[in-house]
């Protein structure tokens, strides 16, 4: 599985790629917090259909990456820092995208808490949230060795 | 019940626009930069190369995008404390018991690595891809959760 060979590994790297990476994590971030989603309430009121309010987050979030990753696709470039190609970010549709979305929605509407909105969290103060955290790396170690013993 | 505005939104649309735009400026400011499209959850499989000799955490891909998901991850971290900081929102904890945190993140763990990623890796970049795998995974996800709250609100299970 080493075919995902990119120029963005090693000691490779343009002296920007680390600082951009930074600087969209801490936008990210902001934005988890300014659109309360960091908190497992919020998501809860949405799923209890309380309050729609998230539908514009990850929609508003969607509208402004498609396009972008449309176009740039499009256009055949590469990417400034790390020369990969534009790619649209399209996985294979197999039974595990179904099964991993019904075991992931048990799990969100148990909690609310999903991966990047679980770490905005901690940020804004949510100390709880380590549980959550914690259990997440639990599932995907428990996941990586099951998936060892069991196919393959 | 009315479908009236202030029953679908009653805490208003602005802030979670904001935010939702933020979420896409920076997704694809990296995703410029870098050309990749970065989601939230791989950091769990490549955060656990630095402790797990196993060979299923050992792949390249994660190796090698391990330091710059935790770099990504901090930044998270920071960015939803540097907000609350400088805008004076108050500092939140949550009133969700440990148990359902924990739980449901077990569950979250699993059904993001079966399922290839999650709310931003398929919300948002798999959405915006228009990638079928992702619109079906993002479908079944919301579906499900919210049932799943549901059926514990039912239970008497609060907040």
């Amino acid at each position: 599985m080493s075919g995902n060979g990119h120029a963005d590994d090693g000691g490779g790297r343009h002296p920007l790629f680390m600082p951009l990476v930074f600087v969209g994590g801490l936008v990210f971030g902001a934005g988890l917090a300014v659109s309360r989603m960091a908190r497992p309430e919020v998501v809860l009121d949405f799923l209890q259909f309380e309050d729609f309010g998230l539908l514009f987050v990850m929609g508003g979030a969607a509208l402004v990456a498609g396009p972008v990753f449309h176009l740039a696709t499009r256009s055949g470039k590469r990417a400034p820092l790390t020369e990969r190609v534009y790619e649209l970010r399209r996985k294979t549709l197999d039974s595990n995208v179904l099964l991993g979305g019904v075991v992931f929605g048990v799990g969100w509407g148990i909690s609310g808490i999903c991966p990047g909105a679980a770490y905005a969290s901690v940020g804004i103060g949510n100390w709880p949230i380590l549980a959550g955290i914690a259990g997440m790396f639990v599932g995907a170690y428990g996941q990586g060795i099951a998936r060892d013993r069991f196919s393959d | 019940m009315a479908l009236d505005f202030a029953t679908l939104f009653p805490n208003g649309v602005l802030h979670y626009l904001l935010g939702g735009l933020l979420i896409g400026l920076a997704t694809v400011a990296i995703y410029l930069g870098t050309g990749i499209a970065a989601g939230a959850s791989t950091f769990l499989e490549s955060t656990l190369s630095y402790v797990s000799d196993r060979e299923r955490f050992q792949q390249f891909r994660f190796v090698q995008s391990r330091d710059w998901r935790l770099v990504f991850t901090a930044g998270i971290v920071l960015g939803a404390t540097a907000y609350t900081a400088l805008s004076g929102d108050d500092w939140f904890v949550t009133e969700v018991s440990a148990t359902r945190l924990f739980v449901g993140g077990v569950l979250v763990g699993v059904g993001t690595r079966v399922g290839k990623g999650c709310t931003s890796g398929h919300g948002i970049c798999g959405v915006g891809s228009l990638s079928d795998a992702s619109l079906l995974n993002v479908a079944t996800f919301v579906l499900v959760a919210a049932g799943t709250s549901q059926l514990l609100l039912a239970m008497g299970v609060r907040p």
